[in-house]
């Protein structure tokens, strides 16, 4: 007799089934627009020359050991992550009021900050606080934080099917009459899924009813110099709130933008009122972080680190990111005049107006199910591509499907 | 309106944290000036020149998977699977049935942390029973914040007895005989952290019999396997004995300590099942639980641990080298008392021989603990535990001094 017998089957996460029936798919011609990974033109994973570069330089290193970091991680790779995404020059840091938590990833950021918030924010484990996240949404926001022990996390209005663009009008009218003190998550760039993001005059409109209203913000930015290949740029929307003066915490990941995704790269950045509110705070974040791993990963903070405080390495780190960057710009443009050459019908701007890695392409589920099935090309439910499964080889065959499957699939 | 926004914070309540109390060991230390100073504080193994130690093996295993030029694509969110396939078999032996049965999953967590709270995580959800996790009094002192944090609750057993800086049988089966059926109790498996005192063979047979007749559910934690005696196999033994008698037990392992692999933050949890039905589904489950957490687990140190655990000669360059640090602390244990001797101590210090692995609980008092740090720079935990790893040949014989000098 086992204690766990009455143990359900869970479903599987679906972005990793869809990798694994891709895997086992025997079909010559199949693709896979699934994970969010970049792959090169021949369809490959890629490690960044820069890390190659400084991985050698670390394993030569006999004065480098394995020791625990801090609790909080490194402290050359938070500070110099944290200027990444806040500006080497920003106010606040010379104020001395960011901190940064060194977490496992931008889920590990997510889940630092969401348990801070649930401990600490609008009183004490304040479970109710509601927590927004954007229609859609990358698929485990909702569980990051209902994890953390909040019980009402709701979707806020995003995504515009009809017009395939933003909805600005419905997230305006979300923060307005969202309850007081509301948590709302927000994609610094790039949204995910729907690639498609609120330009800065948007983002004006959105920062002046979440200041009036005392909403939170909680930026994550998964994708930054991913988005338009310039790391200022795709930065913009969070220096702009902090220029604000809200406190905020920013979750990044250097999954994408460094290519290092299973070292498990993340950074929590802290934006506090002072200093001395900020000493309490990460305080309390060390505490939370001894109970959930002690301490981070050294490796990949390591390269990191050792790149972004090197002015050749951090040049070299920009083009290589520039390097994915554009690659993705390409194929969205070749996507965008083969659908219109081929006289796919609906409008097919949105492939070129969107940004980052994925693109929300309009195709219903039927549609999907018949991409998937009877092309054996592999995509979320959601009709959600990652741009970079398309090759100059794939994106032919991929062009011709979604035109069968728009036209012989209502 | 700009000027109240601009002066409100949201965290004007938050306290301040209390500090570690194992940090803040070596923050003091840190600030202290007396050249002759020891810090016996954290739990990591040093050098006889008080030197952190990478293995040999570590960095063999190092250059061939720098040479092999692997990608960096996620991981599955169970991790490594070459890692987890030789985690559970350096715990339960390979010829063990419980893995030729297939009837048990090992997830690849973050170091024995990581693994302590999955675990709890898993039992505050799927756990049908009480939700109290016994510990041994004392443990180490993330335990209780860790189960807590996971949503259960903690109690506790008596296990170490002051008055012999021993083991407490007798106390301990006595709080055992009384713990509600389908508890939780949580055994060290060799190595207890703080006291380093570990049941005998015999003991620890008569702990299985009892547990087994309250029907409890075991839960192992490992994270010194190899560091204790030297020998893995003779320091997992309690694990294998209590499997072979029929305990589906829960597993937490680390290999920060005997591959020296700290930051890089390898661990493995098992949860020893009915049948491989039920292993797959308590795996899908334990996956559900770690994705909102940090999706998938890092790969540098578990690449690592693998490539050392199934490369013949790398595993046999490792099994000598955690002899080797073992049998340093066994020596330094020897020459303590030793030199407790020289100085002239009338006291009984051979609990500092018959304490085994890392730690010692030395037996000292607060205030005895006080004065050492004090008067002799000596750097240890209030509760009297210190770091045998900190202890070399160069400074035990101060350490000694020290010691007599507050307990005469």
């Amino acid at each position: 007799m086992s204690v766990f017998s009455e143990v359900p089957q869970a479903a599987p996460v679906a972005v990793f089934k869809l990798t694994q029936d891709f895997t086992n798919d025997q079909f010559p011609k199949k693709v896979n627009l699934g994970v969010g990974a970049y792959r090169t033109d021949d369809s490959k994973p890629w490690v960044l020359p820069v890390v190659k570069k400084v991985e050698k330089v670390i394993v030569h290193d006999d004065t480098l050991n394995h020791e625990y970091l801090p609790i909080l991680g490194l402290p050359e790779f938070r500070s110099s992550a944290s200027k990444i995404a806040l500006g080497d020059d920003s106010p606040a840091i010379q104020e001395n009021r960011v901190g940064a938590v060194q977490c496992l990833g931008g889920t590990g950021a997510l889940k630092m900050g969401a348990e801070f918030l649930r401990r600490f924010y609008n009183g004490n484990n304040n479970t109710t606080t509601p927590v927004y996240v954007s229609a859609p949404t990358w698929e485990n926001h909702n569980a990051v934080f209902a994890n953390a022990g909040f019980e009402d996390v709701r979707p806020y209005k995003y995504w515009d099917a009809e017009k395939r663009g933003l909805d600005l009008a419905g997230f305006l009218g979300d923060l307005e009459s969202c309850p007081a003190h509301s948590i709302f998550v927000l994609h610094a760039c790039a949204h995910n899924p729907t690639g498609t993001d609120p330009t800065q005059e948007q983002w004006k409109q959105i920062a002046e009813v979440m200041m009036r209203r005392k909403l939170f913000v909680f930026f994550d930015s998964a994708y930054q110099g991913f988005a338009s290949g310039n790391l200022e740029k795709d930065a913009w929307a969070i220096r702009y709130f902090v220029s604000l003066g809200f406190e905020m915490f920013c979750a990044q990941s250097f999954s994408k933008n460094f290519g290092l995704y299973n070292e498990r790269v993340g950074n929590l950045t802290v934006v506090a009122r002072d200093a001395d509110n900020l000493k309490r705070i990460m305080s309390q974040m060390e505490k939370i972080v001894r109970t959930t791993w002690s301490n981070p990963p050294s490796q990949g903070a390591r390269i990191v680190a050792i790149t972004l405080n090197s002015p050749e390495l951090f040049s070299e780190w920009k083009g290589n990111v520039k390097t994915m960057a554009d690659r993705v710009l390409l194929m969205r443009a070749q996507l965008k005049a083969k659908l219109q050459a081929l006289g796919t019908p609906g409008t097919w701007d949105h492939i070129t107006e969107q940004i980052g890695m994925f693109s929300f392409t309009g195709l219903n589920p039927k549609q999907v199910e018949y991409m998937i099935k009877e092309k054996h090309i592999y995509l979320m439910a959601s009709g959600r591509i990652n741009m970079c499964g398309l090759t100059t080889k794939n994106i032919d065959y991929v062009a011709e499907s979604i035109h069968e499957a728009v036209t012989q699939v209502q | 309106h700009t000027h109240e926004l601009l002066t409100f914070s949201w965290w004007g309540g938050v306290q301040m944290g209390p500090p570690d109390p194992i940090l803040g060991v070596s923050e003091a230390f840190k600030k202290d000036s007396n050249p002759k100073k020891m810090n016996l504080g954290v739990g990591a193994y040093r050098d006889d020149q008080g030197k952190p130690f990478v293995l040999s093996c570590v960095r063999k295993a190092e250059a061939i998977i720098s040479a092999k030029q692997l990608d960096k694509e996620y991981l599955g969110i169970g991790g490594l699977a070459e890692f987890t396939k030789c985690c559970a078999q350096l715990a339960l032996g390979n010829d063990n049935e419980v893995l030729k049965s297939g009837r048990s999953i090992t997830v690849q967590t973050i170091s024995g942390t990581g693994s302590l709270r999955i675990g709890g995580n898993f039992l505050s959800r799927f756990h049908a029973g009480p939700r109290d996790v016994y510990l041994p009094k004392p443990s180490w002192g993330n335990h209780t914040p860790i189960f807590r944090d996971a949503g259960m609750q903690l109690k506790a057993y008596r296990y170490y007895d002051p008055s012999t800086c021993g083991f407490d049988f007798k106390g301990a089966l006595d709080d055992i005989s009384k713990i509600p059926e389908q508890s939780v109790i949580m055994l060290h498996a060799c190595a207890h952290n703080p006291t380093g005192v570990d049941p005998r063979p015999e003991q620890w047979k008569e702990i299985s019999d009892l547990v087994k007749k309250r029907n409890l559910l075991v839960f192992f934690d490992m994270a010194y396997q190899g560091f204790a005696s030297g020998d893995i196999d003779r320091d997992a033994w309690a694990v294998r004995y209590f499997i072979e008698q029929g305990h589906n037990i829960l597993l937490s392992q680390s290999f920060a300590k005997n591959m020296g692999l700290y930051g890089e933050r390898v661990g493995g949890f098992t949860v020893v099942c009915g049948d491989v039905d039920e292993a797959k589904r308590v795996e899908s489950q334990l996956k559900i639980l770690i994705r909102p957490i940090y999706s998938n687990p890092p790969m540098n140190g578990a690449r690592i641990a693998s490539t050392i655990l199934s490369t013949p000669d790398l595993r046999s360059l490792w099994l000598e080298e955690v002899h080797g640090m073992a049998n340093r602390i066994i020596k330094m244990r020897e020459q303590l008392v030793a030199g407790l001797q020289k100085e002239g101590s009338t006291h009984n210090w051979q609990h500092v021989i018959d304490q085994i692995g890392m730690f010692c609980f030395t037996g000292l008092k607060p205030d005895q603990v006080e004065r050492l740090t004090k008067e002799f720079s000596v750097y240890m935990t209030k509760d009297g535990r210190i770091s045998m790893a900190g202890v070399t040949s160069g400074n035990v014989g101060y350490l000694a001094h020290g010691i007599h000098a507050v307990t005469k």
